[in-house]
């Protein structure tokens, strides 16, 4: 359901801000959503100032500057600081994106930081991601075949194997599933653009024989069908890739396999 | 005191009102919001086909309240959802299609919708008064 409205314990309040480090005279305001379970508070946004000349160049650089040296709680994920991993998802200037590839001279003014959109938050910039995992396992991301297997591999051609290009290189950060309003109103029921583009990821796999059933899966009014072409998934996705493409070719596969 | 983790409710992460206005999603709500005015636009028609079927006071009448400063700035801006919302509709048509999904040439396309929606619609206009006026 559409509502605009945070519940009332969301609700974000203004935080503190931090004391400005001394000596610095290249600072960066950074404001920032936080949310302690351990106290009975409501979120709230709070303000730091980063001395952009003893910190790296990009937003996860300067998160880790504040955690290191301002405030041990702030608490984020991230792994591998290259754009590979998925974990340092969040919602940076309005746009989900990696902290780790976003600089922070691509973003004028305060640098505002949230964690990924509509999401239940398990504490600060930590989003649960128990429901776009669950719709990934629903749609079974690997490779199922009835043919006898091959003594080798399965072989594919070099032109097959091309069409998983833009596909196969999703690592799962989910900024884009988080990034679309139909999926903020309809989260539980529709699977979202990270889940349909590893859904079609599989469905044009020369190699997979589950095809029919891929597709009965997902003809559903919720499930591939709340997609209404909005596109902040394409505009988001950190890695470039285009889950709008993605689902609009499902779209027509359905259609393709009636007529 | 404060509740455990396990029972004290998780918030919901800040969304529509922290995410930057992008054009492709601007113009999707813009999309929403034209076509939900239009069942409004339509009831003028229909109040003024229904007071033309009456009689010629009622019909006066209903015209004058069209013909009025406010009336025709209502009318203006149910052509422009008509419009707005037909551009539109083909755009999502296309889209459907599979063409014009790229990120940087749907941006493109969604920011010259409301040049071209109200471009026609003052052209529509003026078409309308010319026709009127000969």
């Amino acid at each position: 359901m559409v509502e605009l409205t945070l519940p009332k314990n969301s609700r974000v309040n203004e935080g503190k801000v931090w004391p400005k480090p001394e000596g610095a005279t290249n600072l960066r305001e950074y404001r920032i959503y936080r949310w302690s379970p351990d106290d009975d508070e409501n979120p709230r946004v709070d303000t730091y100032h980063v001395d952009m000349d003893d910190c790296g160049p990009m937003v996860l650089d300067a998160l880790l500057w504040i955690k290191n040296k301002v405030d041990p709680t702030l608490t984020l994920r991230r792994s591998c600081r290259e754009g590979i991993c998925g974990s340092c998802a969040m919602n940076i200037d309005g746009t989900n994106t990696l902290a780790c590839t976003k600089g922070c001279d691509e973003i004028d003014g305060a640098v505002k930081v949230y964690p990924l959109p509509h999401m239940p938050v398990v504490k600060d910039l930590v989003p649960d991601l128990t429901v776009p995992y669950a719709q990934l396992s629903s749609i079974q991301p690997w490779l199922q075949t009835v043919s006898p297997e091959p003594a080798k591999e399965w072989k594919q051609s070099h032109e097959d194997r091309a069409k998983l290009d833009g596909l196969y290189e999703c690592i799962l950060c989910f900024c884009c599933q988080t990034s679309c309003p139909s999926y903020w109103w309809n989260g539980e029921r529709y699977l979202g653009p990270a889940v349909l583009l590893q859904a079609y990821r599989w469905l044009i796999d020369s190699r997979d024989e589950a095809t029919g059933d891929r597709l009965d899966n997902l003809e559903d009014p919720f499930r591939l069908y709340r997609c209404h072409t909005i596109m902040n998934c394409t505009q988001a996705c950190p890695k470039g890739l285009n889950p709008a493409k993605a689902i609009a070719e499902i779209k027509k596969m359905m259609v393709e396999r009636r007529v | 005191m404060s509740k455990s983790a396990a029972t004290r409710p998780r918030p919901l992460s800040p969304h529509l009102f922290i995410y930057k206005p992008i054009p492709t999603m601007v113009m999707s709500i813009v999309h929403r919001i034209t076509g939900a005015s239009l069942y409004f636009g339509i009831l003028l028609v229909a109040a003024w086909l229904l007071a033309a079927a009456t009689s010629e006071a009622w019909f006066n009448t209903v015209s004058a309240i069209y013909g009025s400063w406010l009336g025709l700035l209502v009318l203006f801006g149910f052509t422009w959802s008509l419009v707005h919302h037909m551009l539109g509709g083909v755009r999502h048509f296309v889209m459907d299609l599979g063409l014009g999904l790229d990120k940087h040439f749907s941006t493109k396309v969604a920011a010259l919708m409301p040049v071209v929606s109200i471009a026609l619609t003052v052209l529509l206009w003026v078409v309308g008064f010319m026709a009127r006026g000969a």
